[in-house]
This record gives C-alpha cells, sequence and structure tokens, in this order.
C-alpha cells in the first residue's frame, strides 16, 4: 500500500524519529492526556488477506467521550471491535501492534475475553434486545457472572435502567417483552444492559443511526451523563453529534488514523486538510 | 465508436416483431388459468380424499351387521379384535396406544438428538462442517423407511435390545419406535436448524459482547429464540412418526394391546391398515370399513398436530417482523 505524505500525522511512526523511544511517546501522552485507558501503538488489523488498519498510534482518556469519525470503510468500527474482541467471533480476523486497556494486553490470544468483555460494555448500530422481557433483558449479562439473590437483581436492574434514563418509562411493565418498546427505548434497554454488568468503558457502535432524532437527543444525553462514570468510544457518522458529545475525537481514513486531538480543536482548527474536508462536509 | 455501437442497439432493438396487445392478453390470461387449474387440482384431490374417509368411516359407523359398533364403543373401547374369536371388538385405544408408544420411543430418540444437533451444526460447526454434516443428513433423509423397518427387524432388535434384555421378542415397539426415531432425526434437525440459524446475528452479538461463552449464547439467547420454531419442528417431526406405516409394519408386530411395555409387540394405526388392504379381510365386510375409521381417526390426530405447529409457526414469525 502507497499512501501519500499529505496524510502522515503527528502520531505516525514515520514523522517520529525511529530512535525515540517508546517510553518517551508515552511520557508525551501520559503529559497530554488525563489518564489512559486505551492505548495503541503501531496497531495493523486483517480480515483475511485484507488489511483494514495501518500502524494506528492512539491514546483515549479515562471517564471521557472518545468519537470515531470516517467514512464508511475506514476501519473504526473495526477498532472498536478489537477493543473487547468481538473480531474473535469472525474467521481471518487477526491483527500486531499493541493495543492495551489499562496495560492490559488486548492483542493476546490467552487473554480472557469473558472477563474483558465484562470490563467493557458494547452498545450496536441496531438495537438488539433479546426477545425476553425487559428485566431478563437487564439481568442477562449480571446473571452469566455471578449468583445473585432476587432482590440484589431488582435493585440492580432498576440502577441500571435509572442510568440509562429507561426507568421511569419501564417500571411498570418490566415483565412485558423488550420488543414492545420503541427503538429508542430498546437502544437504551441496551445501554441499561451493558451498564448492568458493571464495566469501566462502553463501545458504542453508530448507536444512533437507526434513530429518529428524538431519540437520538435522548441517547445523547445519555452519553453525557454517563461520562462521568465511563470510558466512552462512540463511533459516529454525524459530524455535529460527534461535536456534540465527544471530549476527544479521532478522524480514520482507509484504515488510518489520519487525525486526533481535542474535540474543538479537530473541529474548527484541523491540522490536516483531509480532515477539515471530512468535519465540514466537503467529502464522505 | 460509442455513436456507433448505440445506433447498431437501437436498429437490433427495432427489427424485433411487434407483439400485439391480443396476443398477450392471451397468453397472460392462459397462464393464470392453467395455474388456478393446477391449484385446484391439488385442494380437490384433499377434499376427495377427506371425502371418501368420512363417507366410509359413516358406513362403519352406521353398518346394521354388528349393532355393537358406536362411537363410543370404538374411540373408548380397550380391545381390537376385528378378525380373531367369534365376536370382533372394534376399540381403537389398542391402536392409539400402540401408535402412540412407538412415537414417543421415537420422540425420546429424535428429539433430544436432533436438537443438539441443530445447536452443533447452527452455532459451532465451521461452515465446511456444516456443509458436509447437512449432505449426510440429506442422505439419511433420502432413506426409504422400508429399509429402517427391516434395519429395526434384523439389527436393532437382535443386535441393539436382545443382548440388553431376554424380554424383548422378534417384534417389538422399542425398535419400531428407535427406527422411526432415526427416520425423523433429519427432519427435526434440519427444520430446527433452520429456526436457529433464523436468530439475527445481531442477538449472538449482543450476548458475547455482555462476556457470554459460546454455550451461554446458544442456551440463553439462540434457543430461546428459536423456542417456537423448534416446537413447531418437533410437532411437525412427531406428526411424520404417528404417519409412518413402513418401520411398524415390518418391525412392531400385529398383535394390537393395549400396553405401554416397550418389549411387547404392539400394532399401530397405519400397521392395521396395511395388514387390512394387503388382503387378509375381505373387501366388502366390516373389517375393511373398519379401517377406513381408524385411517379417519389418524388423519383428525395429525391435522390437529399439523394445526398446532402451524398456530406455534406463526407466532414465531410475528416475534422478528
Amino acid at each position: 500500500m502507497t499512501h501519500s505524505s499529505a496524510l502522515v500525522t503527528p502520531m505516525d511512526p514515520a514523522t517520529t524519529t525511529p530512535s525515540t523511544p517508546a517510553s518517551t511517546q508515552d511520557a508525551r501522552a501520559a503529559a497530554t492526556a488525563p489518564q489512559s485507558a486505551i492505548s495503541m501503538r503501531g496497531l495493523n488489523a486483517w480480515y483475511g488477506t485484507n488489511q483494514v488498519l495501518h500502524a494506528l498510534d492512539l491514546e483515549i482518556a479515562a471517564r471521557q467521550v472518545c468519537a470515531f469519525i470516517g467514512p464508511s470503510g475506514c476501519g473504526k468500527s473495526t477498532l472498536l471491535r478489537w477493543i473487547n474482541r468481538m473480531n474473535d467471533t469472525i474467521p481471518g480476523a487477526r491483527a500486531d501492534g499493541t493495543l492495551s486497556l489499562h496495560g492490559i494486553d488486548l492483542l493476546d490470544r490467552a487473554l480472557d475475553v469473558v472477563d474483558l468483555r465484562r470490563r467493557v460494555g458494547m452498545v450496536f448500530q441496531k438495537p438488539n434486545p433479546f426477545p425476553k422481557s425487559i428485566f431478563d433483558n437487564v439481568a442477562f449479562g449480571p446473571r452469566l457472572h455471578r449468583v445473585y439473590t432476587r432482590t440484589d437483581l431488582e435493585e440492580l436492574v432498576e440502577q441500571s435502567l435509572r442510568a440509562s434514563a429507561l426507568w421511569n418509562e419501564v417500571k411498570d411493565r418490566l415483565d412485558s417483552s423488550a420488543l414492545g418498546l420503541s427503538g429508542g427505548q430498546q437502544q437504551r434497554l441496551c445501554i441499561a444492559r451493558a451498564v448492568a454488568i458493571g464495566p469501566e468503558m462502553l463501545l458504542m457502535d453508530e448507536p444512533c443511526s437507526a434513530l429518529d432524532p428524538r431519540s437520538t437527543a435522548s441517547i445523547e444525553e445519555l452519553i453525557r451523563e454517563l461520562r462521568a462514570s465511563y470510558t466512552i468510544v462512540i463511533v459516529t457518522h454525524n459530524m455535529q453529534q460527534a461535536s456534540r458529545v465527544s471530549d476527544s475525537t479521532a478522524f480514520f481514513y482507509e484504515g488510518r488514523l489520519i487525525e486526533s486531538g481535542a474535540t474543538d480543536i479537530l473541529f474548527t482548527n484541523p491540522k490536516n486538510r483531509q480532515t477539515e474536508d471530512y468535519v465540514t462536509g466537503r467529502f464522505g | 465508436m460509442i455513436a456507433v455501437a448505440a445506433r447498431t442497439a437501437a436498429e437490433i432493438a427495432q427489427r424485433g416483431r411487434p407483439c400485439s396487445l391480443r396476443v398477450r392478453t392471451l397468453i397472460e390470461g392462459s397462464i393464470k388459468y392453467l395455474l388456478w387449474s393446477l391449484t385446484f387440482l391439488s385442494v380437490a384431490t384433499t377434499a376427495v380424499i377427506i371425502a371418501v374417509l368420512a363417507s366410509e368411516t359413516y358406513g362403519f359407523f352406521t353398518t346394521t351387521d354388528h349393532p355393537e359398533i358406536s362411537l363410543w364403543t370404538f374411540f373408548c373401547g380397550t380391545e381390537w379384535s376385528p378378525l380373531l374369536g367369534a365376536e370382533p371388538m372394534f376399540g381403537v385405544l389398542p391402536l392409539v396406544a400402540g401408535t402412540l408408544l412407538v412415537t414417543t420411543i421415537a420422540g425420546v430418540v429424535a428429539l433430544p438428538i436432533g436438537l443438539m444437533t441443530a445447536i452443533y451444526l447452527s452455532e459451532y460447526a465451521t461452515a465446511r462442517r456444516r456443509t458436509l454434516l447437512k449432505a449426510v443428513l440429506e442422505i439419511l433423509a433420502g432413506v426409504p423407511t422400508v429399509v429402517y423397518g427391516f434395519f429395526a427387524l434384523t439389527f436393532i432388535t437382535p443386535y441393539l435390545l436382545q443382548p440388553f434384555s431376554s424380554a424383548f421378542g422378534t417384534y417389538n415397539a422399542m425398535s419400531a419406535g428407535i427406527a422411526v426415531g432415526i427416520m425423523i432425526l433429519p427432519i427435526v434437525c434440519s427444520l430446527s436448524e433452520d429456526a436457529l440459524r433464523a436468530v439475527p446475528q445481531s442477538l449472538r452479538d449482543g450476548a458475547y459482547a455482555l462476556g457470554s461463552t459460546k454455550f451461554d449464547v446458544s442456551a440463553k439467547v439462540v434457543v430461546p429464540a428459536a423456542l417456537s420454531g423448534i416446537v413447531a419442528a418437533f410437532l411437525l417431526a412427531l406428526t411424520r412418526a404417528i404417519g409412518e406405516t413402513m418401520i411398524v409394519a415390518l418391525a412392531a408386530g400385529g398383535l394390537a394391546q393395549l400396553t405401554a411395555n416397550p418389549t411387547a409387540q404392539v400394532q399401530t394405526m397405519t400397521a392395521y391398515m396395511v395388514q387390512i388392504f394387503l388382503g387378509d379381510a375381505p373387501a366388502a365386510g366390516i373389517e375393511y370399513k373398519s379401517s377406513y375409521a381408524v385411517a379417519f381417526t389418524l388423519f383428525l390426530i395429525t391435522f390437529f398436530l399439523t394445526w398446532i405447529g402451524a398456530i406455534v409457526l406463526r407466532r414465531y414469525r410475528e416475534e422478528y417482523e
């Protein structure tokens, strides 16, 4: 793969001098970001022989919202699915380089992915509640990992539903099917379901793309509330959404990280021409 | 060059013969009529079969030669001996019991194994292995049932059952039940697998993302989500088992007994009909008519099961719409 040097960003290893030790980079990153939850160095990923991520270097700060933006097929969802190892379910998916969560190597073949996914929750593009009751949807994750008393479980379900701002709408019908909820409610239920296992991080893959503007607004409000307790990574195609909900933004193009940084700076004063074109809607 | 090609295409398009509206209407009309008559043919055939069954059954119950025959003695009678003894008895319960015994054994054999196989194929097997195994199952589905009957009589009974217990006779309900179970296995398996694979991938992803293991995903999400489809598969397979004839005629025996003992020989409803129509009874006799009454009873049972299956299946379709 050849690419123009215009694509090279300050984060790209090509621009850093080869002699720079990794520890210096780490120190620099630690100085600029409060505390890194996710850190990646030279991350490459493939589906079969098709390389979809190229030498990514990125730090994602803890207890902040990080938005991944970029045109379809740029690899942002793939990256998200490597963070909780959902790519394990896809035959032929592999990666190298470094990807870690609080120092835990996420690319380790021997990693306990069940434990990882308990720490890193995920919300999908299309709401995917199980065809079970609202209660059983939220209780699904907790029941997998521990045995609870009925009272504890009820309390956990209530708190999770409150955290996802759904409690008041469903408290009288916890036993009715989750499929009877509206799309926006279903998505908030999926967030409650992810929150119920007590993760430290939430991955959201275009969580509003299947929702109407009102539901989108309620989810965005929820994301802003959740950032107090969770590290959130959100993939979105909606520039306004990225600028509304995120603290930092990473712009991807054709599997490469083009630019990343604080959201207000990246949107108002991007360093890279391509980023500027994308965020202003000139392409993508 | 492009202009030349376009002109050529336009010329060719003009060259074809025009198709008149009259001809088109005629063709369309006759196609519709042809399809309608073929549909009518299959519906009419079914209707005629039911009518013949019903009228012969009516004839059986209204016969004047045997005053003891009534709906009550037929459906509640516990003795079925139409060909033996001076006084023929027409109580259908022993035949129903024989059918249910064989069907139950078949269900015990086929339903768990079929469902487990379906779960393996749908959730665990690689695409390659699934293709291979499904081909093998299709072969199993293509074996003529008489072969299964033969297999039950000459292999299952002498080599699997009799070494296990001397109570098993040459003809017994167990061997027939096992063979019927093997016969319906591909039906259970393939219909359940369809139901499992119809569960959207997004539900599996959702469960994995919550930290489920593969078994959690299969047992707690996929199977419950496909449950109505699985139940419908079970009912359709059991309907097939109830109507199965060749295996039971060969392996289950010919003695109608009201028993739940799998080592005993039993006669099923279908096996009785085979016995009658293969020439054991004169064509105008009451025994001959009795087989229509049995057939009608069988029809009612399978109709009922199919109906339940259809209701369950409809519920399952609604779940994802």
